[in-house]
This record gives C-alpha cells, structure tokens and sequence, in this order.
C-alpha cells in the first residue's frame, strides 16, 4: 500500500511548522514519528495534499522537570519516556503506559505528541494522561494555550486542537511513590487494548470503554465516599456504552471493564 | 521529487525520490537490498524491520524521506560478503528459521534488541520480539537463537 501524492515540507522550527499550517490549512499534516498518520495515510484514510514534518525539531522533544510538574517535549518518542529516569521516578505510570505501546519498532518511531494528538480511545498514552490528570501546550497563530486531558480529548480520533494549532508539549503532575495500577486486556501482544484501565489516587481512566478515553467517575465517587476497590470497580462500567467489534461485543467490554478495574485498584505498585 | 541523503549499510546515497516512498520500497527497489520483506504492510509483522541508528524500525512505516541525514542498516549489511554476523551464525546453529521469509526482520530486531540490551533474559528476548510475526517455527528456536547469539558474544568480549 502506497500513500496517495504529496508535498513534503521539512520544518525548520516551531514557528516554521505554524507559518506552514497557517499557508496549507486543512490540507496539510503533521508529521512526527508517522506511526499513526502513515498507516493511515496508507489506507488512504488520510489524504494530506501537504505533510510538515516535525520530527527532526529538537525543539519539541526532551523531558524535564518544571515546578511540580514533568514537562515532555511533543516529539518524544515511546522508548524515550518510557526509559527516562525522571519520568519512571516522577510519573511512574506514564513511563509503564509508553512501554506498552505496541511493540520495540513502534516505540522507537513513534511520539507522545502524535498518540495524543490522534486520540485512538483504545490507545495507551491518552488513557495515561487523563488518570495522571495532565495536560497539553498547543500553540498556535494567537499564542500558547493549555488544555487539560478531560477536555483535551472529545471523541473517536477528535481532539480540541484546532488545524492551524500545533502541540508542542505534555505536562504532567509530578507524583513520585503515589501508588498506580496498570491493566490492558489484548489478545496479540502488541495490539491496541480490547479494554484498559488506569488509576491512580483515586482517578480511574478506561480505554476502549467509549469514542475517547474516559474518566470512571462512578468508581472514582465510591472510592471518595469509602468503598473497597472491590464494591468501587463494580460502578466502572456504569454510564459506558462501548463499541463492539470483532474482539469484544458491548456486554463483554463493560464486563472487562469492572473486572480489569477492580485489578487495577487492587494491584497497585 | 525530493533529494535524499543518507547512509545505508555503511555506503553514502543520495537519489531523487518521491516524498511517499516508503523506506522498504527505497531500500528493494532504488537500491536493490531485498532482505527486508514486506509481509503485512501495516507495522505489525516485522519482515521489513531494518536499523535505523542503531534502533529497529518497521521500514514499511518510515517514509524514505524521513530516513534522510541516518544510517540505515539491513541484513545484507550485518556482515562482510561471504561472512556471518553472531547472531546471524546463532540462527544457523539453532535452526531459528523454517521458511525463512521472517528471518531478515527477526534477525535486525534481535540485533536491535541486543545492543540496548547484551544480556536478555528469555523473558525479555520473547518481549524484545513481540513486533516480529514468525509463522512457522513457533518461536522457540528463534529465542534460542538470540540467547545463543547473546552468550557467543559474552564470550568473545569475555
């Protein structure tokens, strides 16, 4: 499968890839590590009459430590943040939530930036961030604006990012020790989750469980008003209405979902 | 038409390509290096896993152009003409391969995966290798071989 025609704009910065969105609009693209965008683009689901590429901008990558929060640069790349000292002691979760991205190949192409941005609710990172209550940079003609995971994504592969606006970084609350729990159910080992969950103090995100990720605000309010992890996760499913596929019908996911929930409460490391 | 410049199994390039050419097509096609396979097409097999600074990466999902100002490294490039690179020579020894058309991506993956980590468990050489499909053998050799690859190579560094 060969991607349809298109023009290939290297940018040379930040500034460049806005001044070249602002020129091609809706036409165009970006491009970071392409691993979600190319095989779309392969499928011909995506068209871009003009791709931007990011990926080379040292500008946008690099992870450190501002004040209470990690601040990581759009185009880090999977097996960066899931490597990173900083993030496995600062944000734990998020490290864990990139190393299962995929498989190796992936990890090393593509980018925080690029998960976020194309918004699979079954994918790793979107549902790493709502648990870890972050946040994402998007820049764009009128300046830089910040906007929060619960807002940031609003349905199957829609974000609030505008077309002329480019992402540029991932904030996230640094919480070094606060325990977290992990489950995504696949049947292939470097597939999307059938279902997942995130959680951490209290906060609980699903994967696949509807068309973005979601917060679990039933469980979240059993745990404030004192439930077990047990009684909580038998809420997780409550006000979903998931998808069916070839892998799981709609019974099955929210029966996953209050299972691998309960499981991600009770086995938190 | 975009001029590339790169590096490939040691060699410098520069050729004329179209921005949607993919990495494998530039690779067999331009160039003439057909060891990386295009099995699925769509990033999960790993018959077109190549090294990309060092790094495995799926070359059906990389765009020529971004390979731009890299090095590229297939399997024909592993080892000098006529010769065998360890882990190569470990997938011989240990019958890691059946028909043979996953081999070339197995083989860059598990020498991906041995640089960034010489020692692997068999653990982690069964996670190291989940992007790589192998229909025939079931698996079990080609983890031997990358632990045989991995312990020939503790020994000459020994």
């Amino acid at each position: 499968m060969i991607p349809a025609p298109f023009d290939y704009a290297p940018a040379e910065s930040a500034a460049h890839a806005l001044e070249l969105l602002a020129e091609h609009g809706d036409d165009a693209k970006l491009l970071a590590g392409g691993h979600s965008l190319l095989p779309m683009m392969k499928l011909r689901l995506a068209t871009p009459a003009v791709l931007i590429d990011i990926g080379r901008l040292d500008e946008l990558a690099g992870i450190s430590a501002e004040g209470d929060e990690l601040v990581i640069g759009a185009t880090t790349r999977h097996a960066d943040l899931a490597a990173s000292e900083l993030v496995r002691a600062q944000a734990p979760l998020l490290a864990h939530a990139a190393a299962q991205v995929g498989d190796p190949q992936i990890r090393h192409r593509g980018t925080i930036g690029g998960s976020l941005a194309h918004a699979d609710p079954a994918a790793d990172l979107p549902m790493a961030l709502v648990a870890l209550g972050g946040s994402v940079e998007l820049q764009g003609p009128g300046g830089t604006r910040l906007v929060s995971a619960d807002d940031f994504f609003q349905g199957f592969f829609e974000t609030a990012m505008e077309p002329d606006e480019l992402l540029t970084a991932v904030r996230v609350p640094r919480r070094p020790g606060v325990p977290w729990g992990y489950q995504k159910f696949v049947r292939r080992s470097n597939d999307w989750a059938i279902v997942g969950v995130a959680a951490l103090d209290g906060r609980v995100a699903l994967a696949n469980m509807g068309p973005r990720p979601l917060r679990a605000t039933a469980v979240e309010e059993a745990l404030a008003a004192g439930a077990s992890p047990a009684d909580a996760a038998r809420h997780a499913a409550d006000g979903t209405s998931p998808a069916e596929d070839m892998h799981a019908d709609r019974d099955y996911r929210m029966h996953l979902a209050r299972v691998l929930t309960r499981r991600a409460l009770e086995h938190q490391t | 038409m975009t001029r590339i410049e790169l590096t490939v199994n040691g060699e410098k390039r520069s050729d004329e390509v179209e921005p949607r050419l993919l990495l494998v097509h530039y690779l067999r096609e331009v160039l003439g290096l057909r060891a990386a396979n295009v099995g699925c097409d769509t990033t999960s097999c790993g018959a077109c896993t190549v090294l990309l600074d060092g790094e495995s990466v799926k070359s059906c999902t990389v765009l020529a152009v971004q390979a731009a100002g890299h090095e590229v490294l297939t399997a024909e490039g592993l080892a000098p003409e006529g010769e065998l690179h360890p882990v190569q020579a470990a997938f011989r020894q240990n019958h890691g391969l059946q028909c043979g058309f996953c081999t070339p991506g197995m083989v860059m993956a598990a020498v991906g995966l041995l640089r960034e980590n010489p020692h692997p468990t068999e653990a982690e050489v069964r996670e190291g290798l989940e992007g790589n499909l192998c229909r025939c053998t079931g698996y079990h050799n080609i983890v031997r071989s990358v632990l045989g690859a991995a312990e020939a190579e503790a020994q000459v560094t020994a």
